[in-house]
């Protein structure tokens, strides 16, 4: 039935707009992209475009846009307080990333072979991954008070232990800051680690058990290297959202917003001041064009892993 | 080597999951509950409160900022979420089922700007909005939201296992193109809507850079950004800023319950296809 009518329809004479079947179907495709391709030309390319520009110039928001070629990079090599910001950046995605990874994976693995309540237990560890952080953050605040407000320090003054000084202190500050990320991000990796696990067929553990190899080699010579994509693909995600860390710093650290003493202060908030305290908006997008690269780096990092496979 | 028998070794893995996992939900949890407790209360460990009360709420509800900043992120995010719904499907869909020139240059271009961080795009989407009327406006919150190119890979991807068998059928019917994608392709894609729309939907009702950077009055703000103010505002009552996040939290929460496995089915696959 189909054939007879493909056939009709090729040998019969053009519609009435004059434009045969395909070239109609063409003009839909273009109609059905119109509004996007506006969308993302007005929204994202000349934004981006504007970006690069912005950041060879100087303004203020009022006055004109003065042309300083790369003055504003050469800036930002003697600025202190930027390489500050760019080492607790680096600190956040170098322990936040393989803590995070490390701890998902021990929790699914172990989750993948438990029966008894699996969903309820794996809805436990995914429920942060839905809250609000910039919500979440101040709980989080709370705990961290000192006696005899923060919930933390009570209970360690109850078990006769010393207090700690999370928020107030330049070394506790960024971790603590850090655990309430990675609290929050746990949940994501635990699932998509529990879909990894479960992709691997059922047959390549069977045949591993028949043989008689052991728990331990099975992990590291069939589940690891199978999981490698989930690994990759979680590293990329993880590395990235610790990278452009904001809602929690900003809303745990309002008072003295990235300290103390800078000591938490990330990059996108030192972004957000220069551009939006400051109103140094050239020598803000020059700091934009710094976290533009680093994300380069790392996603050109991720198509090289993926090619190794 | 009974399959019920209980191994000391796999009791203590799953009693050590189940810890972990109440851990996890202990800042929630306790929030919640001290929400529900007298200013006295706050500060013992007890984590139950003794006479549970919905004072706070009523204070915290009581001038109306609260219910305002709720109604401006449902709204917010319930307009995003349709819209990209919409176009990141008609676009993945043109993309996946149409052979024309320049095809792949739309792809390609479109899917580039993944590698433009939102944090550099800012800065111009202010100024932007400066010149257009846009600031501290919903519609300002909304424009750069309005369609993302990893809803658009996502639903390409889905689109592409349709079988093209069916929608020549519907053309042999005499449907038109847009009857064709809307009413026969879309329902074929559901799975997949959903996954898009749950986090479209999560991703705009948590936002907070671009509603902090772009909203001024507090008439504007979303729940995220208010909360933020309300909470410096009140720093010491710590019971009104877990009203406040428990505020914040619940509808996200709530959905899930209702919908947990179609959420987390539609996470893996947002997250593993997008």
């Amino acid at each position: 039935m189909t054939a007879m009518h493909e056939a009709d329809r090729a040998t019969a004479p053009p519609p009435l707009s004059g434009l045969t079947v395909e070239q109609k179907r063409v003009a839909w495709a273009w109609a059905f992209l119109a509004v996007p391709i506006l969308f993302y030309v007005v929204i994202r390319f000349w934004p981006t475009l504007d970006a690069f520009w912005l950041s060879l110039h100087a303004w203020n928001l009022l006055g004109e846009r003065r042309f300083i070629g790369f003055e504003n990079f050469a800036r930002l090599m003697e600025d202190r307080v930027f390489w500050q910001v760019f080492r607790n950046t680096f600190l956040y995605l170098i322990i936040g990333t393989p803590v995070s990874i490390v701890l998902s994976f021990l929790v699914a693995y172990h989750l993948d072979r438990v029966r008894f309540m699996h969903g309820f237990i794996r809805a436990l560890y995914f429920l942060p991954f839905l809250t609000t952080a910039a919500a979440m953050a101040w709980v989080w605040r709370w705990f961290y008070q000192p006696v005899p407000i923060g919930v933390i320090n009570n209970l360690i003054a109850d078990l006769g232990l010393p207090q700690i000084a999370f928020l107030q202190s330049t070394t506790n500050a960024l971790p603590a800051i850090l655990a309430t990320a990675i609290w929050h991000g746990l949940g994501f990796q635990v699932v998509i680690f529990l879909a990894g696990l479960r992709a691997i067929p059922e047959t390549y553990y069977e045949a591993a058990r028949v043989d008689g190899v052991g728990n331990g080699t099975i992990l590291t010579r069939i589940t690891l290297p199978l999981l490698k994509p989930t690994v990759v693909f979680l590293v990329v995600f993880s590395s990235i959202a610790f990278l452009r860390i904001f809602d929690q710093v900003f809303n745990m650290t309002t008072n003295d917003p990235g300290g103390p003493l800078n000591s938490t202060k990330p990059l996108v908030l030192l972004i957000y001041e220069t551009a939006f305290r400051s109103y140094e908006l050239g020598y803000a997008a020059a700091q934009t064009v710094v976290l533009f690269l680093v994300l380069l780096v790392i996603s050109l990092l991720q198509l090289r892993l993926l090619r190794d496979r | 080597m009974s399959r019920i028998a209980l191994h000391p070794m796999r009791v203590l893995t799953w009693t050590l999951l189940l810890l972990g996992g109440v851990v996890m939900v202990t800042p929630i949890f306790y929030m919640l509950m001290t929400s529900l407790k007298f200013p006295h209360e706050v500060y013992e460990l007890t984590v139950i409160p003794r006479e549970p009360t919905l004072e706070n709420y009523v204070f915290v509800l009581a001038d109306g900022r609260f219910l305002r900043w709720f109604v401006n992120s449902l709204v917010i995010a319930s307009i995003v979420t349709v819209s990209n719904v919409f176009f990141d499907s008609l676009v993945g869909y043109t993309l996946a089922k149409y052979r024309f020139r320049g095809r792949y240059l739309v792809f390609i271009a479109i899917l580039s700007t993944l590698m433009i961080p939102t944090e550099m795009l800012v800065i111009p989407w202010y100024m932007m909005s400066a010149s257009f009327g846009w600031l501290d406006t919903t519609w300002g919150i909304m424009f750069p939201g309005m369609m993302t190119a990893f809803g658009t890979f996502l639903m390409k991807q889905f689109f592409e296992t349709v079988p093209d068998d069916f929608l020549d059928a519907a053309r042999v019917d005499g449907l038109n193109e847009f009857t064709i994608w809307w009413k026969i392709a879309m329902p074929l894609v559901t799975p997949a809507l959903s996954a898009l729309a749950i986090f479209v939907f999560l991703g705009n009702w948590t936002a907070f850079l671009w509603p902090l950077i772009v909203t001024n009055s507090p008439t504007n703000y979303t729940i995220p950004v208010g909360l933020t103010t309300f909470s410096v505002e009140s720093q010491i009552d710590w019971e009104l800023i877990m009203t406040g996040a428990s505020l914040a939290t619940l509808p996200t929460l709530v959905v899930f319950l209702i919908f947990q496995r179609y959420i987390i089915r539609g996470v893996v696959m947002a997250g593993l296809k997008g």
